[in-house]
């Protein structure tokens, strides 16, 4: 009988946080800017620069550790990670081995209604390295020191979760804490957010783990969910064939849905830690600890029980809107801005999913105002123009951030509120179908729909359908 | 060439001498001396007459004021200068410019230095002949066959042999006291975070500290009190606004120069019996013993005690400094600047020979030494312990301090020893440092200054120690006992009538 398994997984959670300038110099972080445009001597390590500490930085991980339950150690210290690679100006990196700035802390996920906790080992700060990029033409490799310096942290999670969506959920919480702190946007396409899978196997009942690999260069959930399986799957076959698992570092090739061993854990270079004597221990008073507590947003779990409350909509609606801060952002600024929550959750929801849908969008990079979606709102509540052209229109607003008033009056698609223009046109109307009209009147309802449609066409839609209806009926009962 | 620094300020500032012409005298004589000194690795002649021009316009304009504007300097090769060679006189770095200036070296431009040229040094300041440079050895002014000790070993000289009024050097383990020492001239070590470190190419970064040599103390205290100033840009930089807190230890103030009164009066002096004991050579030790006299006769109250942990102090500091620099010395790869080796198959075998090729014996040792200890496995039994050390170092000295304001003793056991006498023996080398290197664990200020000759007419130093950020004490003790004494120049000078 061939024997069950359990998977064990622990995560590296690395996450670029949101400062302007980088951890040690005042830098601009900015992405996707000229090469070596954004480099000082300190994050080029050239000779006698020093490193001095952003203070932003330690806001964010403070800020980051609070919201995930963590101890905050709050006499922490930076050390020095020594090795030699073209991408790392100083070969090495100022990171935190000994005194990490937060420790101990957990988050709870849901999965399939069953609720846990994952647990954070510890959270440390350190700096970015350079890009290399290797230039086929002249066989050399070149470096971009833009990036180097950028602050991240890197979230260490327990060995706690036992399955791919148990990782999803675990990594959906952390990007969703993150987010809403705005300490970073999390995109693991863009490598603001970067996981690597520490993963064993053992039968189920041992209490013991097994040999453990990392697995690194997951870009998507979706690659994510795939290493892992992949993973499993080929430490089973091994322990089942008689084999070991050798503890390694492998990297994942997503387009060929395999992995392959980067360099082995048990010849791997000893890093010589100890702490960077260029830097201060960096004190954090328990007032300053307060103060970013106190300052800290209101997350997600305390969005979803505030809306409930408040706004009375679906749970599932809920979900949806606060699962990007920025659809929330949207939907409470539109609240603000005098729309109904009803109303709005609506058009996010139906409209707003399909456009997304239609057009590629993630959530996170909805780029129209609430401003014009709230208008939007307004002028369908005053009838000024019907639910059609409301579509229209919102496409606009979707695509271009169009400013709705402003559109509908400058392509004439307010509705008519003329009523002798409409009964003018409704008369015609039924002085040409006099068959539907006796369908009608001997007890078929569904005629009317027919005529309410050939109304709107001939008004080119700009007439409002209740409006239609009631006249129509009026004159039919005559 | 024979006035100090600060008198040639007043002569400057007063219109009887041009800063052209101070600056030409300066490069007349490095022209003549520099084949028997090799004080310098860059003399930058041109640029140096340059800024003569355009400081003495800023003079003569009232816009510069300070005592040393139009006073030329030689900067240690360590420390970074914008567009001039910055060596450490290694070959790795033997074709590096900087970018930048070095905060210290900016304090003393905006004060109207005129730089001269960067002096030599041990490689990467490790040393303490300033025989390890890849320039070639310096000569020590009193004896050419000598050393001039190490590793500012190169300004040390340029300022015995009146080559420059005064210069910059870096202290990690006793680089900035001992070479002045040896070559009859003055030197402090302040306080660790009293000058900002950035800009100088790191050794031990918790060691190191930026610091004058001159002809006196008037000049050390005033070239003190212009580079010692808080810098945003070092973390380790101290800030006098938010004062010091901490062992009930107190910052006397960065005005140095007013501590120079000659006034020891009821000043107490501790002198470590410790100091006195095997290995010190006894004209040294007569020297030094003669000094505390002086500061005796001018009303010190002068003691003997046991400061303890003198033995401690070599390997902790071999361990740390070594460990540091390890570190600290991993950029210098031949991928981004200086020296890169010509041939090479791949990267690591790039990083490998350009680094083999680039460093001497002795950074190299130290590199291995400080790998070593900060390996894992031997982390906690060395680095870890090195610094235990160090805290216990620093404890011996703060009891100390309870009791004394200033401590009394040699700079080094010996004078400035023979050529290659220590290449051959790094051991022998290591325990010359015995007396300074315990003040960069503590990281408390020490002042250098000639106090006699041996048998050999070479002269000899006193070192006098203070409390962290009490640099006042020693300055005014150094001050007073500098009263009695006349300033020798060496007798090689006046026998070749230079």
């Amino acid at each position: 009988m061939s024997k069950t398994y359990e998977t064990v997984i622990g995560l590296e959670v690395h996450v670029e946080l949101a400062t302007k300038t980088k951890i040690f110099c005042g830098c601009s972080t900015e992405f996707g800017k000229a090469p070596n445009t954004h480099t000082c001597p300190v994050c080029t390590g050239m000779p006698g620069s020093l490193p001095v500490l952003n203070k932003g930085v330690v806001e964010k991980a403070v800020a980051v550790g609070l919201a995930t339950n963590c101890t905050i150690t709050q006499n922490c210290k930076f050390d020095r990670k020594n090795y030699f690679y073209p991408d790392n100006p100083q070969n090495y990196q100022i990171s935190q081995l000994y005194y990490p700035i937060c420790r101990d802390g957990k988050v709870e996920i849901e999965v399939d209604g069953k609720k846990k906790f994952v647990r954070i080992h510890e959270i440390h700060m350190e700096e970015d390295a350079g890009k290399l990029i290797h230039d086929p033409y002249t066989d050399s490799s070149l470096v971009d020191f833009n990036r180097s310096g950028v602050p991240l942290i890197e979230i260490v999670s327990e060995p706690d979760m036992r399955s791919a969506e148990e990782v999803i959920a675990y990594l959906e919480k952390l990007r969703l804490i993150i987010q809403y702190l705005g300490a970073s946007d999390c995109k693991l396409n863009e490598g603001s957010m970067r996981a690597d899978v520490n993963l064993s196997v053992r039968e189920v009942g041992s209490s013991e783990f097994g040999t453990r690999t990392e697995t690194k260069n997951l870009n998507s959930f979706k690659a994510i969910a795939r290493a892992i399986e992949n993973e499993r799957e080929r430490q089973i076959d091994l322990i089942e064939s008689g084999e070991k698992v050798v503890q390694e570092t492998r990297r994942w090739d997503d387009t060929k849905e395999y992995s392959y061993p980067m360099r082995s854990k048990e010849d791997a270079q000893d890093y010589r830690y100890f702490p960077d004597p260029d830097l201060v221990p960096v004190v954090i008073s328990d007032e300053w600890m307060e103060n970013i507590r106190k300052n800290q947003p209101e997350l997600r779990d305390e969005k979803r029980i505030r809306y409930k409350e408040e706004y009375d909509i679906p749970d599932y609606d809920i979900d949806i809107i606060t699962n990007s801060k920025r659809m929330a952002d949207i939907f409470e600024e539109a609240i603000a801005l005098g729309a109904a929550p009803k109303k709005v959750s609506n058009w996010l929801m139906v409209e707003t999913m399909r456009l997304m849908k239609e057009h590629s969008v993630d959530a996170d990079d909805l780029s129209f105002s609430a401003k014009n979606l709230a208008a939007l709102i307004a002028l369908v509540e005053s009838k000024a123009i019907n639910g059609t052209v409301a579509k229209e229109v919102y496409e606009k607003i979707f695509t271009d951030d169009i400013d709705p008033e402003k559109y509908v009056e400058e392509n004439g698609l307010k509705t008519v509120n003329d009523e002798g223009a409409l009964t003018k046109t409704i008369e015609e109307i039924v002085a040409a179908n006099p068959k539907s009209v006796a369908d009608y009147k001997s007890g078929k309802d569904k005629a009317i729909g027919f005529l309410v449609g050939q109304t709107m066409k001939a008004m080119k839609g700009k007439a409002d359908p209740g409006e239609v209806n009631r006249i129509l009926k009026e004159i039919l009962s005559k | 060439m024979k006035l100090t620094a600060v008198e040639l300020g007043k002569k400057i500032k007063a219109g009887e001498v041009k800063v052209a012409d101070a600056v030409r005298a300066c490069l007349d004589r490095i022209e003549k001396l520099e084949s028997d000194i090799n004080a310098f690795v860059t003399v930058d002649g041109e640029h140096a007459m340059e800024q003569a021009e355009e400081i003495q316009r800023k003079i003569d304009s009232g816009e510069l004021t300070g005592p040393l504007a139009g006073v030329p300097v030689a900067i240690k090769d360590n420390m970074c200068t914008k567009g001039l060679l910055t060596s450490c006189s290694s070959k790795i770095l033997s074709n590096f410019i900087p970018t930048y200036t070095a905060e210290a070296v900016l304090k003393l431009k905006e004060a109207g230095a005129v730089i001269i040229g960067k002096t030599n040094m041990d490689e990467f300041a490790m040393g303490s002949t300033t025989e390890t440079s890849y320039y070639g050895a310096t000569q020590n002014p009193w004896d050419v066959k000598r050393v001039p000790g190490g590793s500012s070993g190169g300004s040390a000289a340029a300022v015995s042999a009146e080559e420059v009024p005064y210069a910059l050097g870096s202290d990690t383990g006793g680089s900035i006291r001992q070479p002045a020492a040896f070559c009859g001239v003055t030197g402090i070590k302040p306080t660790y975070g009293r000058v900002s470190r950035y800009g100088l190419i790191a050794y031990g970064s918790s060691l190191d500290q930026i610091g004058p040599i001159a002809k006196d103390v008037t000049d050390c205290a005033t070239v003190l009190e212009i580079i010692c100033q808080h810098d945003d840009k070092d973390s380790t930089s101290y800030d006098a606004e938010k004062g010091y807190t901490g062992n009930g230890i107190t910052d006397t103030g960065s005005d140095f120069t007013s501590a120079l009164v000659d006034d020891v009066k009821g000043m107490k002096i501790g002198i470590p019996r410790d100091y006195f004991g095997e290995g010190i050579d006894e004209d040294v030790k007569k020297s030094v013993l003669e000094a505390a006299d002086v500061l005796k006769q001018k009303g010190a109250v002068v003691e003997e005690f046991d400061l303890g942990m003198v033995e401690y102090a070599i390997p902790a500091y071999y361990i740390i400094a070594s460990a540091e620099a390890s570190s600290n010395l991993e950029r210098f790869d031949g991928v981004k600047y200086g020296y890169r080796t010509s041939e090479y198959t791949d990267l690591h075998n790039m990083y490998k020979k350009s680094r083999s090729e680039g460093f001497g014996d002795e950074v190299k040792r130290r590199i291995m030494l400080g790998s070593f200890v900060l390996s894992s496995g031997y982390y906690d039994a060395y680095y870890v312990k090195a610094l235990k050390t160090k805290a216990l170092i620093k404890k011996a000295f703060d009891d100390a301090f309870a009791k004394y304001d200033v401590i009394l003793g040699p700079v080094a056991p010996t004078t400035a020893l023979m050529k290659g006498e220590s290449l051959s023996d790094p051991l022998k080398m290591y325990l010359g440092d015995i007396y300074t290197v315990s003040v960069n664990l503590a990281g408390i200020p020490g002042i250098s200054l000639p106090c006699g000759f041996d048998r050999n007419g070479m002269p000899v130093g006193l070192q006098l120690l203070g409390q962290t950020f009490d640099e006042k004490s020693i300055i005014r003790a150094a001050y007073a006992y500098e009263c009695s004494r006349e300033y020798k120049r060496p007798a090689t000078l006046t026998e070749r009538g230079l």
